[in-house]
């Protein structure tokens, strides 16, 4: 079974929201709620400085804290290990929402939550998520963890450096961000 | 939409595991208030290929159409410009197209009403067509064919800038994307290489390994194929020097970040022509080879050290010395690329000059690396009598304008303001006011957004207000056209044909704009507008063909292929020559200047008075307690146009005036204040937030162009942020280009304002679904 997961390579991306805009459009997201996000950072003084833009989404946990606090089994976790939430069952209770550490969900205007689903629907047909796909900076990478040709363990080989969030939360996130310019890592460095 | 009757299983989630859970699949409640309805790619879709006009860039897309409606655009790997890839822009122009605010019914200014006073009756296509045709002829009659000027932008330019002017007569046809963009660029590279750059920079992204860019915006601009290259080449371990007083996005991504001072970057071009020269670093063989002039350069450049340069940039003299070396060592694999919008201070084309003189030294013209040699596609005109005169407007596809004008007709009005063959869209505003050399009574004005691109804006609606026809075709109504004494509803890109798109590149090409659905409301596309405009002008001759499918198959037939065949495609592509070795090989030589030669020093504007050299120019300085303004671009706006696009504005809604973090502490302000700017002629504009930071130097400000919008008919637009051009009254004239020098435009910040009071996005937006 394939272990789904995406990369993302901060040394390029340029926090243009072409991503963004692909997901909003593909996925219908209502005005005002977002699936990704991009969170720009600066520091240093003039003229020594940085500055990092880190799109930020679900990050499909190996250990999703949102999974077990489902009271109806609406989210769930694909053999893929995509974190998928069946809207029909979401019963808009809130405790996934409370859950994430990452707060990667939202409440759907149409009464359910919802949050990035990896465009699992997209998936099926052979096709990558909206967001790899447009890209323009071709800093995102999508695959298979356990293929080692898969492009997403070619961009984790060649990385410089692998950080994920908040990784004391043990959550085990399959959003990867690469070659940090951050002096200090996003928290800290894990190992490759 | 359709309710979705249940929710199918993907083979993907079949046997989902539900790790930790306890709950069993059949127990779960419903919850009654969900209305989970079926997303737009659930039932059938159908695509079709077109080309985006969120930017001028051009983008080869395919639509993806369900239920009679457009729901997504994406790239397609056959097309050379987005390679499967687009831009926020890009996709998200959907949202213009279903924009309630659009332009619906041909419009006919109130009769007893000022321009401006913006109180419009609705008309009949008929009734407008004939009220713009009959005001013509009067102009013409009276004043002649040349007093009808014609500004256009975007795709459409063709039938607005060339085609419709060209027919009727009149040389005073303009296009803001050459004086209020890339003249400066263009010229330049004329008079060195013999070629101008074109619309696509022809920069070998992929093959290059050392990047100067000189506050050219990459990342903040978001040309699609740009931006992919310049990402694949950091990728492939390109180092990157960036120059700009200001800490940019490509600033964030480079190896080295040189803040100049602003206006002083001739300067440090002449000191790196002085490194190469006198380390003797350039590359000799080339300049032997194909170049002219270099006795006179080294003589010319001998004293202008980087210590020399350190003075006036207020870098350091070592940082200089470095990057000419370092250039030198990758060379010819390194490259300054020219950017696109290089009318900055008015001495523009001699820092362009600059810039491709370092070039030359590291021999990177036609070579692998450096600057390719682009080729237009081929292709043939459809068949017409001959256009009384030639297209005058140029091009930033390279085009110079027309050469000569027919004895027979006058001279465009800003002849003589400037050296180059091409029209200067802000020098024809005076003659409609003071009616030199001769007046301009007529402005036919096409996708041009006359209050938020043409620098001294009182000037631009003194001007329109003198005019006897004003005509503005557009999408949207924008603060300018509700002004004109006629609006024409256009059909947005995605609800119409235009002519066949061609692109000069490394791989020439020819794609396709198609409607890939009906015009909504009462709108027209262009080509249909400017046709029965020529009918009831006398000037059926050129418009024989009866419809535009007609138009294009005879166009593609000529080529050998057809109009199902490129709608089947999208994109044709041709064969290039983009390198030295290629022309070689034919024995031809694809420096098309006057000596045959790249031209370091030049003859031709030596006799026309003009330094053939380079010259550093100390610029205007700013006016105390003034900060010089600087602007720039959002990587989800396209100028200012896209500020009523629901999805775009919720990415980015208003615009920010950076300024130094020290500077604002010492004014008081902090990130999130809201002041008021004026510039040096007293001219208010704002509120605008303040952003301050340490990512600019403390001798200028910044702010993205395109905000600021003051029509009251784009519901989201109106009043969120300021405007750039609005304070750009002072522009300063590049007298070989005719470009509009726009920064030295200086501003203080008047604290006190308060924070303007609006609807959120994600409001306004909830009416905007598609
Ligand atoms: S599209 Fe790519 S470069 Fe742009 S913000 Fe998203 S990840 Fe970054
Ligand atoms: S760069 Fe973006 S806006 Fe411009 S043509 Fe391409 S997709 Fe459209």
């Amino acid at each position: 079974m394939a272990r789904l997961a995406m990369a993302i390579d901060l040394a390029a991306c340029v926090g243009c929201a072409a991503c963004a805009v692909a997901c909003k459009l593909e996925n219908e997201v209502p005005a005002g709620d977002h699936r990704l996000w991009i969170r720009t950072t600066e520091s240093g003084i003039f003229p020594d400085l940085t500055v990092e833009f880190r799109p930020e989404q679900c990050l499909h946990c190996e250990n999703p804290p949102c999974v077990p606090v489902c009271p109806t089994g609406a989210t769930y976790q694909t053999q893929e290990g995509i974190v998928l939430i069946d809207p029909e069952k979401c019963i808009a209770c809130g405790a996934c929402v409370a859950a994430c550490p990452y707060d990667a969900r939202f409440f759907h205007e149409d009464g359910y939550v919802s949050k990035c689903s990896f465009c699992e629907h997209r998936l099926k047909d052979g096709r990558l998520p909206a967001c790899v796909e447009t890209c323009p900076t071709l800093c995102r990478s999508f695959g298979d963890l356990d293929d080692p040709n898969s492009d997403i363990s070619i961009a984790l080989k060649e990385a410089d450096r692998i950080d994920v969030l908040r990784p004391e939360q043990g959550t085990g996130p399959k959003l990867f961000y690469l070659n940090s310019p951050k002096k200090y890592g996003l928290n800290q460095e894990v190992a490759k | 939409m359709r309710r979705r009757e249940f929710i199918k299983l993907s083979s993907a989630s079949v046997g989902a595991l539900m790790l930790g859970s306890q709950i069993e699949a059949e127990n779960w409640l419903a919850n009654p208030l969900a209305r989970v309805e079926e997303p737009w790619h659930a039932g059938e879709v159908t695509t079709m290929y077109t080309v985006c006009e969120n930017c001028f860039w051009h983008c080869g897309i395919k639509a993806y159409i369900a239920d009679g409606k457009v729901f997504k655009l994406e790239g397609y790997d056959e097309n050379p410009k987005s390679r499967g890839m687009l831009c926020p822009r890009g996709q998200a122009a959907i949202m213009q197209t279903y924009d309630p605010d659009r332009l619906k019914k041909p419009l006919i200014r109130q009769e007893g009403t000022k321009r401006g006073d913006g109180k419009y009756r609705e008309a009949s296509w008929d009734e407008a067509l004939d009220y713009i045709a009959d005001k013509m002829k009067l102009i013409k009659k009276d004043y002649g064919s040349e007093s009808v000027a014609f500004f256009a932008h975007g795709a459409g330019d063709s039938w607005f800038a060339e085609y419709l002017p060209a027919a009727w007569a009149s040389p005073n046809a303009a296009k803001p994307s050459v004086s209020i963009c890339t003249s400066p660029r263009e010229t330049a590279s004329q008079y060195t290489f013999g070629r101008g750059i074109g619309g696509h920079e022809p920069i070998d992204w992929e093959e290059t390994d050392y990047i100067v860019l000189i506050a050219h915006h990459i990342g903040e601009d978001t040309h699609n194929t740009q931006l992919q290259g310049f990402s694949i080449a950091r990728k492939k371990g390109a180092k990157l020097v960036v120059v700009d007083p200001r800490f940019s996005t490509a600033a964030a991504k480079s190896d080295t970040w040189l803040p100049i001072k602003p206006g002083t970057d001739t300067a440090l071009l002449l000191a790196w022509c002085n490194v190469l020269i006198s380390e003797n670093i350039y590359d000799h063989q080339y300049i032997e080879k194909y170049a002219l002039g270099f006795e006179e350069l080294a003589e010319h450049v001998k004293d202008m050290t980087p210590e020399w340069a350190a003075k006036i940039t207020d870098l350091d003299a070592e940082e200089i010395r470095r990057v000419a070396r370092e250039m030198a060592a990758y060379a010819p694999r390194a490259i300054i690329p020219p950017g696109r919008h290089t009318v900055w201070y008015g001495n523009d084309t001699q820092r362009m000059r600059a810039l491709y003189i370092v070039n030359a030294l590291l021999g990177n013209y036609g070579r692998e690396g450096g600057f390719y040699i682009n080729k237009s596609p081929y292709l043939e005109p459809y068949p017409h009598p001959q256009f009384p005169l030639e297209p005058a407007a140029g091009g930033c596809s390279g085009s110079g304008g027309a050469s000569t004008v027919e004895s027979s007709y006058r001279p465009p009005a800003d002849a003589g303001k400037f050296f180059a063959h091409t029209t200067a869209v802000q020098e024809l505003i005076e003659p409609m006011i003071s009616g030199k050399p001769y007046p301009i009574k007529g402005l036919i004005c096409y996708g041009v957004n006359m209050f938020h691109s043409i620098p001294n804006v009182p000037r631009t609606k003194e001007a329109l207000a003198n005019l006897d026809l004003y005509v503005a075709i557009d999408v949207m109504p924008m603060e300018h056209v509700m002004w004109a004494d006629v609006i024409l509803p256009e059909a947005t890109y995605l609800e119409r044909y235009d002519d066949l798109l061609g692109t000069a590149h490394k791989t020439p090409f020819i794609a396709l704009r198609q409607p890939v659905i009906e015009p909504m409301w009462d709108s027209k596309p262009g080509w249909w507008i400017a046709r029965e405009l020529g009918m009831r002008l006398d000037l059926m001759m050129y418009f024989s063909w009866e419809n535009i499918e007609e138009y294009l198959e005879t166009r593609l037939k000529k080529i050998g292929s057809s109009l199902d065949k490129l709608k089947a495609k999208g994109t044709i592509v041709q064969k290039g020559r983009p390198y030295l070795k290629d022309w070689e090989a034919r024995g031809r030589n694809p420096f098309t200047t006057h000596s045959g030669k790249l031209e370091l020093y030049s003859q031709t504007f030596k006799e026309a008075g003009f330094d053939p050299l380079p010259v550093y120019q100390e610029t205007i300085q700013a006016p105390a307690a003034h900060y010089r303004l600087l602007y720039g671009r959002s990587p989800v706006h396209s100028f200012a146009k896209t500020q009523n696009n629901s999805l775009l504005m919720e990415m980015h809604s208003e615009n920010a005036i950076w300024i130094n973090f020290d500077e604002a502490a010492e004014l008081g302000l902090k990130t999130g204040d809201y002041v008021y700017l004026e510039n040096q002629d007293a001219i208010r504009e704002g509120p605008i937030a303040v952003y301050a930071t340490q990512r600019i130097r403390r001798d200028c400000v910044y702010m993205v162009h395109g905000f600021g919008h003051k029509a009251k008919g784009l519901k989201i637009a109106n009043n969120r942020g300021a405007s750039d051009n609005y304070l750009q009254t002072n522009y300063t004239l590049d007298p070989i280009s005719g470009g509009a020098g726009l920064r030295n435009n200086f501003v203080k910040l008047i604290p006190g304002a308060t924070k303007p009071r609006h609807s959120r996005i994600a409001r306004l937006a909830k009416d905007r679904r598609i």
